[in-house]
């Protein structure tokens, strides 16, 4: 039963690269847009803010399909990118990155959002008023008090990455060794008739990564709001 | 020294504030309300004046004709708020050295052990301020300003949120900071007898305006 095959292994660690790879991308942009959306005023803010929060509820295999118009290969992006850059995102795992970084992004922002915006803002004057430009009083204090909501956007992204399945295979499919993640071979092989054993294996698999990226956000989010608060 | 002639439109209240100082300490006294706190954050830059001119040290910071703003940062000043305001996820000894690291100025150790004496904080320096008094903070509030090495301190109520007892253990180390720091102070109170102890000139504002102008004698004849 705990023997896990090489097609298992390969798609859990693609599941993990993809995850990985889709919060470390994903969370400068997080944070510039939580910044921008806690303390900027402008037009089309709430606009704004609707179209980061699409992809939680739009049906996943919408914003799959629209990921294929847009970063598919005759995408209008997509296109482009291949022409000019040589970055391809369809049916490759790069895709199913963007996919998963796409449809996590919205818990990214909302943590870090929070936070930013329960920063004491007097703290930032006072850091103005001992010679900070804006850019280092963001760098020296913004960003490290609101570490504890980036830490936890950053896990929550990677917990709901990791899991994303309906985005993923509509935009890249599902090819094994390529864009085939622990969901999308759960859904594989619960539709072989003897693979239901493997089946449950990754299906604990991807129980224990869940809990553990949780309990990691909580053991973050704690050490970081304890260090924050002078203990 | 400081010389401010500015008005600035806050809601329904108009302040518009002209005086010229040369003392080591001008106290600007006023009820609350009275728009103490706002001519302050003008002068820190913290606010921009509507119209008006503003000159520290001979550099003038503002001037609304010429379109002059210079941002708070680049002022060289100091400010001390009435709620201490220190960077809880620093401990007190990189709190003292925000201001220099900021300003990029070299490390002055004497300077550092100067200031660190003079308010009695060398046991505090590996503290976060989280585990701090109330007294304790204002004291480092004041290191941290200090050793940005302004040109100008501005203090605003720095005595204001401590009750009696912990006022009487701060007010010997402004007492200090004015005969031996050499920076000239801005002090922000709405307390005649703080001022009568600290201040050499006295710039009264009501309602927004300044009403009275001097030594400390016009808190007797004004308030």
């Amino acid at each position: 039963m705990f023997e896990i095959s090489p097609t298992e292994w390969t798609a859990i660690l693609l599941s993990l690269r993809v995850a990985i790879i889709a919060t470390l991308v994903a969370t400068p942009f997080g944070i510039a847009l939580a910044w921008l959306l806690a303390r900027r005023d402008f037009w089309g803010k709430s606009l704004l803010d609707a179209f980061v929060h699409l992809p939680l509820v739009l049906p996943p295999v919408v914003t799959g399909y629209l990921l294929l118009l847009t970063f598919g290969k005759r995408g209008l992006v997509g296109g482009w990118l291949a022409e000019h850059l040589g970055i391809v995102f369809a049916f490759r795992w790069t895709g199913a990155a963007l996919a998963c970084g796409v449809m996590s992004f919205p818990l990214l922002v909302r943590p870090i959002r929070l936070s930013i915006e329960a920063i004491d803002r007097r703290l930032e004057q006072a850091a103005e008023t001992l010679g900070a430009a804006p850019w280092r009083v963001f760098a020296t204090v913004t960003l490290p008090l609101a570490l504890p909501g980036i830490l936890a956007g950053m896990v929550l992204g990677f917990a709901k990455a990791i899991g994303e399945f309906g985005a993923t295979i509509t935009f890249v499919s599902n090819i094994p060794g390529e864009t085939q993640t622990i969901s999308s071979a759960i859904y594989s092989l619960i539709q072989t008739p003897d693979g239901d054993t493997a089946a449950a294996r990754l299906v604990i698999i991807s129980v224990v990564l869940a809990v553990g990226a949780l309990v990691a956000a909580e053991v973050f989010a704690r050490r970081a709001t304890a260090r924050l608060h002078g203990q | 020294m400081l010389r401010v002639d500015i008005s600035k439109q806050l809601g329904e209240f108009t302040l518009a504030a002209s005086f010229e100082s040369e003392g080591r300490v001008t106290g600007l006294f006023g009820a609350s309300g009275s728009g103490k706190t706002s001519l302050i954050n003008i002068i820190a830059g913290l606010l921009r004046p509507d119209r008006g001119t503003i000159v520290i040290d001979g550099e003038t910071v503002d001037d609304s004709a010429a379109g002059i703003h210079i941002p708070a940062y680049r002022r060289r000043i100091g400010y001390v708020f009435q709620d201490a305001r220190l960077f809880p996820h620093l401990d007190v000894g990189r709190n003292l050295d925000y201001g220099r690291r900021m300003n990029g100025l070299t490390e002055d150790p004497a300077q550092r052990k100067r200031v660190v004496d003079l308010l009695d904080i060398g046991s505090l320096l590996d503290r976060r301020p989280g585990k701090l008094s109330g007294g304790e903070r204002q004291r480092v509030a004041l290191g941290r300003a200090l050793l940005s090495k302004p040109r100008l301190l501005l203090l605003d109520e720095p005595l204001g949120a401590l009750d009696e007892g912990r006022k009487l253990e701060i007010l010997p180390y402004l007492v200090r900071l004015r005969d031996e720091a050499g920076v000239p102070m801005v002090y922000v109170s709405h307390d005649a007898a703080e001022l009568r102890q600290l201040a050499t000139q006295i710039v009264m504002l009501r309602h927004g305006r300044v009403t009275a102008f001097g030594g400390v004698k016009v808190l007797t004849s004004g308030a």
